[in-house]
């Protein structure tokens, strides 16, 4: 445990430390989310039935557009610095180190989404048991967005217009996630079993875990060929 | 054996493919064309009138095999990806974009004959249907790979970072499938069902089969056309191309 997977706590750490040293990207991450989500009532009207109902839909979107956000800076700084090159040309395994990018990703921009998500939910009046739900579901689900958002980061590297391109490519891919994340609470609403919906969301994420990571890897080849 | 496999290698040079596509574009144009008049023969004027659906029902005969084409020629974009991403071969990442707008034209084509076709049948110009959402998906994904292809200037990085995309794509798009079925039956209950009805006239099927196929050769003609602009475009200052095909 400590020798193989060595490269990858470090790159968590390395990556952790930077975002430690940039508070403020990753704070405005969060208040993008925070923001997002707060508007859609302001667009829709203060009907609590209709904001309990598009809820979980509305957090779930805000947390997709938050992930976007840091997925353009997840690779592009080190890839101008050279540090990506060195790491491909490094004896440590690539895809551990990039896993350990991905996985740092998601501790900076997608966990706090989830921590925060509890506290829109009761703005939207929701129900406490929907509100464990749906933060239950973000914790499974936010995950599968940094990873799926990886591959799109490294196939978009260093491209003209890369941040609405990236959008381009990886929003259709996350519609699984979006459908069984916001689908978990609204079965549960309807009094349909959350089992499917959380199953699926699992299933999702080892597979993006398996994955994710080599293609990644595989695509950031390319760019830096 | 030894014989197909040599021919099989030759072809695969852009040099050697050049001329051959060449010489196959008019035969496929031609098929397209004759294929589509009897398709459309077949389709407007011999079949029968639908017992439910009156006259209207026949824009079935554009919508099916475009829907059928945009699906099977990303399927042919994703083989053509895996065999550029394993064997390096030049030529699959031109042939995977030249498919790439045919197959994008034959989705649009699809959402929107499809809707034309909705608008009298259901009332709606659109319903939430999982077929039609994995459509209006599968449409995303060709733009995003034309996107991608589009933004990178170097063609070989944009072959290989498009083949990724495919692939990943292909595999995607039946995860996509199933999540936007269950998540419509969940809301929806029954949902409008596109399924033909299960007796279909023989001309019916007829009319269909060959408007599938004019498409079919339309879409190979035009991918033979737009790899050769591809290899031209690529291959200008190689010396074939100012021997033979600058004629």
């Amino acid at each position: 445990m400590n020798g193989a997977f060595a490269p990858f706590r470090q790159a968590v750490r390395r990556d952790l430390l930077l975002a430690a040293r940039h508070k403020t990207e990753v704070i405005t991450a969060l208040f993008f989310f925070v923001i997002v989500v707060n508007l859609l009532p302001l667009g829709i009207g203060p009907d609590q039935d209709l904001l309990r109902k598009i809820a979980p839909g509305a957090l779930w979107i805000g947390a997709l557009l938050a992930t976007l956000l840091g997925l353009q800076r997840l690779f592009a700084p080190d890839h101008q610095d050279g540090t990506l090159e060195q790491m491909a040309l490094s004896p440590q395994p690539f895809t551990l180190l990039i896993a350990g990018k991905i996985m740092a990703h998601w501790l900076v921009s997608g966990l706090p989404v989830v921590m925060v998500a509890p506290l829109l939910g009761v703005q939207f009046d929701l129900p406490g048991r929907s509100l464990a739900i749906l933060t239950l579901s973000l914790l499974l689900g936010t995950p599968i967005l940094s990873l799926i958002g990886a591959v799109g980061a490294a196939l978009t590297l260093g491209v003209r217009g890369s941040g609405v391109l990236l959008s381009l490519l990886i929003l259709p891919l996350y519609i699984p996630a979006l459908i069984f994340g916001a689908g978990a609470v609204e079965a549960d609403l309807a009094g349909l079993g959350i089992e499917g919906h959380f199953s699926l969301l699992g299933a999702l994420l080892l597979a993006c875990i398996v994955f994710a990571p080599w293609v990644t890897t595989v695509a950031l080849r390319v760019a830096l060929e | 054996m030894s014989t197909s496999l040599i021919n099989w290698f030759k072809f695969a040079s852009p040099a050697s493919f050049y001329p051959m596509a060449g010489r196959l574009v008019p035969w496929f144009s031609a098929a397209a064309l004759l294929l589509a008049a009897a398709g459309l023969w077949v389709g407007l004027a011999i079949a029968p009138t639908d017992a439910q659906q009156g006259e209207g029902y026949r824009i079935i005969f554009v919508h099916v095999p475009a829907s059928w084409m945009s699906m099977f020629i990303y399927c042919v974009m994703a083989f053509w990806s895996a065999l550029g991403l394993s064997f390096n071969t030049r030529l699959s990442g031109m042939m995977t974009s030249a498919l790439a707008p045919t197959g994008a034209l034959f989705a649009f084509l699809s959402l929107w004959t499809g809707s034309l076709w909705g608008k009298p049948m259901w009332g709606a110009w659109w319903v939430w249907d999982a077929r039609l959402t994995s459509q209006l998906i599968l449409f995303f994904l060709y733009l995003g790979f034309i996107a991608l292809q589009a933004a990178i200037d170097d063609p070989r990085r944009a072959d290989k970072a498009g083949a990724i995309l495919a692939l990943v794509g292909v595999v995607n798009v039946p995860i996509i499938y199933f999540s936007v079925q269950w998540w419509n039956t969940l809301h929806q209950g029954a949902s409008v069902s596109m399924t033909k009805a299960p007796s279909m006239a023989h001309t019916m099927l007829a009319g269909m089969l060959l408007m599938a196929l004019a498409f079919w050769a339309y879409t190979i003609a035009m991918a033979l056309i737009r790899v050769r602009c591809i290899i031209l475009e690529r291959e200008l200052t190689s010396e074939w191309v100012k021997k033979n095909a600058m004629e």
